[in-house]
């Protein structure tokens, strides 16, 4: 690897309805908390990386370039990396890559979503191409329900033990979303509430869905040379997995999965990490579905195949556990698609160097960040630690 | 210090509209493909390198990056892999919900295909989950008036 990176700031907007700013003001608003977190300027920065969903979200194309003053990126070089789901962790390690390379000392990368502006699920569905794929992998609940009952008649899972282990998750991360400020949806729920919920895509119901948001998150990335001359004390990059997967949904298995699998595998390696389970602190897991996230237990080796459900039964992802889970209340209460995984990779960030405030895990050191996009067909993971 | 979300000034929406017409080129493989669907067969291509049977039919291999030019007829038949049903609603929807998505294992292929699974009552979910199983075998249903594309099979109906 080239040089050593780290997060020396980040800045998240609240999320929700935002009717109440144009798409760059919400991008101004994070960007500006990042300048504030960091207490650098827009000139300190060399470049600047942005992304988000497919133009369709906003139904405007290529929309770098409109964001262009809110990122303070006149001048500098600007790239838009887009990968759907995982775009905010794609964002975060093109801003990796750049500040890696020795090229660049201070990167400003930026996510964001206005999902409240156009059809998301009408967006995904132009993800598929149009001539096999598009009038049946259209949008995002009916592609994870596939996989989460794949998942659970694979492993022989009972569909109410399943069904009550996704209801415990709900139920943790909209208790956590409270203590948030940043988190969309905020209502009290039981897991009786969930079980109970609207039907969306069989077996999954509307509890089990994440909402789409409109929000933004922005964070500013350095070298190590520039933490030493900054005299900082920040979150540092310790290793950085993606992977991505062949272009027709049913090629690939989906239950062991193989981009989920070698993303963790890349990031554990670089960082050194050969038991994730006892040397993670924390882990924002991108949970936009409550089945997938203990699916993503198991790739990741927090558990054996098959054993997902234990870990929420046993408490272990719980607060208070051995590996707590999304403490922010995660994808599933917040999804503005394209900062999500950015936003996952800031609250890993604000976790190890202890400013997550009320939902701060007490002495984390080392987290995970995850987001996943594409057809069910990209998986990003980072590694980010409070030492080097 | 930046403030946000407060919704103290009134903010006025523009509503519009991005309509745009494609035309898309399917190739020879897909153009193929398509066309022995009006004589109601599936066909997939083999690689020679990994022995696969590719479907839809390809130019090349997803694996091994080989052109797969020899064409096998794979069966109308095959195995669930997975299902869903869907209960929502979006702007470009095949057909009104609920109804049911699986992926099919067709006997003979080395790939599943997403299509519709019908054939079956779709108000109640219990009642599908009845007679919808993954693992369970599934059959194509043709439509009657076949033009070349992927709905010219109406949907695999469960059969045992
Ligand atoms: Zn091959």
């Amino acid at each position: 690897m080239g040089q050593a990176v780290a997060i020396i700031g980040t800045g998240q907007t609240e999320c929700g309805k935002r009717t109440d700013v144009s798409y760059p003001e919400l991008i101004y608003e994070a960007v500006g908390r990042a300048f504030e977190d960091s207490g650098l300027s827009p000139e300190d920065i060399e470049a600047v990386v942005s992304g988000s969903m497919p133009p369709a979200m906003e139904g405007v194309a290529n929309p770098h370039l409109y964001w262009v003053d809110a990122m303070g990126a006149a001048g500098k070089p600007l790239i838009r990396t887009a990968t759907c789901g995982s775009t905010g962790m794609s964002l975060a390690h093109t801003g990796f890559y750049h500040v890696a390379s020795g090229l660049f000392d201070l990167v400003l990368v930026v996510g964001a979503e206005k999902m409240y502006e156009g059809d998301p699920q009408g967006t995904m569905a132009t993800v598929a191409e149009p001539f096999f794929q598009r009038p049946f992998l259209a949008g995002a609940p009916g592609i994870f329900s596939l996989q989460s009952n794949e998942w659970a008649h694979r492993y022989g899972l009972e569909e109410e033990r399943v069904r009550m282990a996704a209801a415990q998750l709900s139920v943790r991360n909209h208790t956590d979303a409270f203590l948030n400020p940043y988190a969309h949806i905020k209502v009290k729920i039981t897991v009786e509430d969930v079980v109970k919920s609207r039907v969306i895509a069989y077996p999954v119901r509307i509890l089990d869905v994440c909402p789409g948001s409109d929000g933004a998150c922005a964070m500013i990335m350095a070298s190590e040379r520039m933490v030493k001359k900054l005299g900082v004390k920040p979150a540092w990059i310790r290793g950085v997995g993606y992977s991505g997967e062949e272009a027709f949904f049913g090629e690939g298995d989906k239950v062991v999965w193989q981009s989920a699998i070698l993303a963790a595998k890349r990031a554990y390696k670089q960082a050194g990490i050969t038991n994730p389970r006892n040397e993670l602190d924390v882990a924002e897991v991108y949970n936009p579905f409550t089945f997938q996230e203990m699916l993503f237990y198991e790739c990741f080796g927090f558990c054996d195949f098959g054993h997902g459900c234990e870990l929420v039964e046993n408490g272990v992802v719980m607060k208070g556990g051995d590996l707590p889970c999304d403490p922010s209340g995660g994808t599933l209460c917040t999804n503005p698609i394209g900062a999500t995984g950015l936003q996952r990779t800031a609250e890993a960030a604000l976790q190890v160097t202890n400013k997550a405030g009320d939902h701060q895990i007490p002495g984390a050191n080392t987290g995970l960040a995850h987001a996943m996009g594409g057809l069910d067909q990209f998986n990003g993971v980072m590694i980010i630690s409070n030492s080097l | 210090m930046i403030m946000g979300a407060v919704m103290s000034e009134e903010s006025r929406i523009l509503e519009g509209y991005v309509s745009l017409p494609y035309k898309w080129s399917m190739g020879a493989t897909t153009t193929r493909f398509f066309e022995e669907f009006k004589n109601k067969r599936i066909m997939g291509t083999k690689c020679k390198k990994c022995n696969r049977v590719l479907l839809p039919a390809r130019k090349f291999c997803s694996h091994c990056f080989e052109e797969t030019d020899q064409w096998v007829e794979v069966s109308q038949e095959g195995k669930l892999r997975t299902w869903v049903t869907v209960n929502f609603s979006y702007e470009g929807q095949p057909k009104e919900p609920p109804y049911v998505l699986g992926i099919i294992d067709l006997d003979g292929a080395d790939v599943g295909l997403p299509h519709f699974v019908g054939g079956i009552p779709t108000d109640d979910f219990d009642e599908i989950a009845k007679k919808v199983r993954i693992g369970g075998r599934v059959k194509a249903v043709w439509n009657e008036n076949r033009t070349g594309n992927i709905l010219d099979i109406d949907y695999f109906k469960p059969v045992d």
